[in-house]
């Protein structure tokens, strides 16, 4: 009585055809990407880090002074050292990474989805929702990224949440103008007429059908630009307008080392070393991302 | 070409009108009374009157507007808070060495970014490449001040080779140039590469090899024109990169310059000169976005009669 459908052996040779999946040809792809796939790693461990910071550090950051070891280099007690005040600079570093972390992906995931967003119906209404968005992000265009959050840190006042705000509205129009470049291609495309023809929403052929057609192109500009972000936020630390001593910020102790550099460059070291790696590992796990979902280098 | 111009001024205009009014506004932004920050903190309410009814904030908003962009196309921003000098005075002093460490640090960045990127692009996936390409990953992953700290301590404190701040010789422009252009460098060069490759695999460039053309001959007379396209505007973007760079490096190098201005009047909430820098630094940027669009004109024909 079985019916062709239920055949347990046609199944099984389906599964062994393999669909190929968007997902399973990414995987294929990236899996292959081996520098990428050590930086995935490494950022998974740094989020880990930045999470259970609190109970790894050996020293507390803020609070716990050495003034016998002031200035003193790496040793088996610090292992990073200590600075000039007598804070060990590894739990210092540790606990930095949470607020560059938070930094980077709060950020640009702002920066991401507004833009995403205003993209979304840029591309897809086009006449003036297109005007007003790239008017605006010809604006925001039109000031040098880190000059724009220097201007809305002056408005808002120093400090790290202001800086992410800051970083976050100039991520807005990079995000906008990609996605709306990819929606405005896609939306010709006969799958969307086909949606619309069967009398699908405006929202439903905007979320359902071109978001995802543009979802890759958004997941590695979102990575290449957590690393970019880091820097920036780092920068406007360091210029003394974010996190404010004595805050363990990476930025903003290499600020403060800079009074120590001859003495005691190990302090500023570390701290460079922390940025560097980190966003170095956002970086190659970018770049991987992209070789493995761009259709133009497949062949 | 001189119609396509005027095309891209008019269309500048509203962009331009746009950001003057930000930066009007700014003040009108920043948290608490403006003419109390100008008076200064111990003035008493009648001075502080005074200096509003004197800077016309008591005016209707459009009518400031207009008076304000009146002044700031003759160049004239109000007097500093801080120094009580003229904004322009002040401006005019740091232009020069910002403009010519800008200058310095593009001219060697893009020559040594593109011929990296040819390089890496021609011996793609052997060891030059990968060489030229691991360097522009961590050109763009290194912090420009992190960069900046690590130079100075080599070069100046450890060697004694080079000075450490100020901007009294063409030394002095040697380490600041290197770090801020670093990462631009880097850009250009993965930039390069990536328009190369392309270029590379173009159906003429296999018409010039098929000829029995000379590999250079291919790369350089076929290869770089048709790359360079992408490229220049790359260039345009990465120049208000420098601009913005420029104000870290500043720092570091205690660079008498107007990024080094800008985060001091940040500071000392000296708003007319941050009002009169964020708009000349825009300026900068958005004349240079159309110098490079002019640029792109003349590379590439088809843009002019689109």
């Amino acid at each position: 009585m079985s019916t062709p459908a239920l055949d347990p052996t046609l199944a099984a040779s389906a599964d062994a055809r393999a669909v190929r999946t968007p997902a399973a040809e990414f995987w294929r792809k990236f899996k292959r990407q081996h520098v990428a796939l050590v930086a995935g790693g490494f950022v998974i461990a740094l989020v880990l880090l930045a999470v259970f910071a609190p109970w790894l550090v050996p020293f507390d950051a803020e609070q716990f002074f050495d003034y016998d070891a002031l200035n003193a280099p790496p040793s088996a007690k610090h292992w990073f050292g200590v600075d000039s005040l007598g804070r060990d600079i590894f739990s210092r570093i540790l606990m930095g990474t949470r607020i560059s972390l938070a930094a980077g992906f709060v950020s640009v995931a702002v920066g991401a989805v507004i833009g995403t967003l205003f993209g979304l119906l840029a591309g897809y209404y086009e006449g003036w929702w297109d005007r007003i968005v790239m008017r605006l992000s010809d604006v925001l265009f039109a000031f040098p990224g880190i000059l724009l959050a220097i201007g809305i840190v002056a408005i808002l006042g120093n400090g790290m949440v202001n800086v992410i705000v800051a970083v976050a509205v100039f991520s807005v129009p990079a995000f906008a103008r990609l996605v709306r470049g990819n929606v405005l291609s896609l939306k010709h495309q006969t799958y969307i007429e086909a949606v619309r023809s069967i009398g699908a929403s405006d929202w439903v052929i905007m979320l359902r059908h071109l978001l995802p057609g543009t979802i890759s192109s958004v997941v590695v500009y979102l990575t290449m630009r957590i690393g970019t972000s880091i820097i920036t936020a780092a920068s406007l630390s360091f210029l003394g307008l974010g996190a404010q001593p004595p805050t363990p910020e990476w930025g903003a102790m290499l600020n403060e080392a800079r009074a120590d550099m001859l003495n005691a460059p190990h302090v500023a070291l570390f701290p460079s070393l922390a940025i560097f790696v980190t966003v170095l590992a956002f970086n190659l796990l970018g770049d991987g991302l992209r070789d493995a979902l761009d259709p133009k280098l497949d062949s | 070409m001189v119609h396509y111009l005027i095309r891209r001024l008019l269309g500048l205009l509203p962009t331009l009108l746009i950001v003057a009014v930000l930066v009007f506004l700014f003040v009108h932004l920043l948290p608490g009374d403006p003419a109390r920050l100008a008076a200064g903190v111990d003035a008493g309410p009648e001075t502080v009157e005074l200096v509003r009814r004197d800077l016309g904030l008591d005016r209707p908003l459009p009518e400031q507007f207009v008076r304000f962009f009146g002044h700031a196309l003759q160049g004239d921003f109000g007097k500093s808070i801080r120094s009580q000098r003229p904004v322009a005075t002040e401006i005019a002093e740091r232009f020069g060495p910002t403009f010519w460490l800008t200058l310095a640090a593009m001219a060697w960045s893009v020559v040594l970014g593109m011929l990296l990127g040819i390089v890496s692009a021609v011996w793609r996936n052997r060891w030059p490449d990968r060489v030229g390409m691991t360097l522009a990953v961590s050109g763009i992953s290194f912090p420009s001040f992190a960069l900046g700290m690590v130079l100075m301590q080599l070069f100046s404190v450890q060697l004694g080779w080079l000075p450490t701040v100020g901007a009294d010789s063409w030394r002095h422009y040697i380490l600041p140039s290197l770090t801020l252009g670093a990462g631009v460098a880097a850009v250009m060069a993965r930039f390069t590469r990536s328009s190369f490759i392309d270029v590379l695999k173009e159906d003429y460039v296999r018409t010039a090899r098929a000829k029995g053309l000379g590999e250079p001959v291919v790369v350089v007379k076929h290869g770089l024109r048709n790359a360079l396209i992408p490229v220049v505007t790359m260039m345009g973007l990465q120049f208000g990169f420098l601009l913005g760079g420029s104000i870290v490096v500043e720092v570091v190098f205690n660079w008498p310059g107007m990024g080094r201005l800008l985060v001091d009047a940040v500071d000392m909430r000296d708003y007319p000169v941050i009002q009169a820098l964020v708009l000349l630094f825009s300026l900068e940027f958005i004349v240079i976005n159309l110098v490079v669009d002019l640029l792109y004109a003349v590379i590439n024909p088809t843009i002019r009669f689109k």
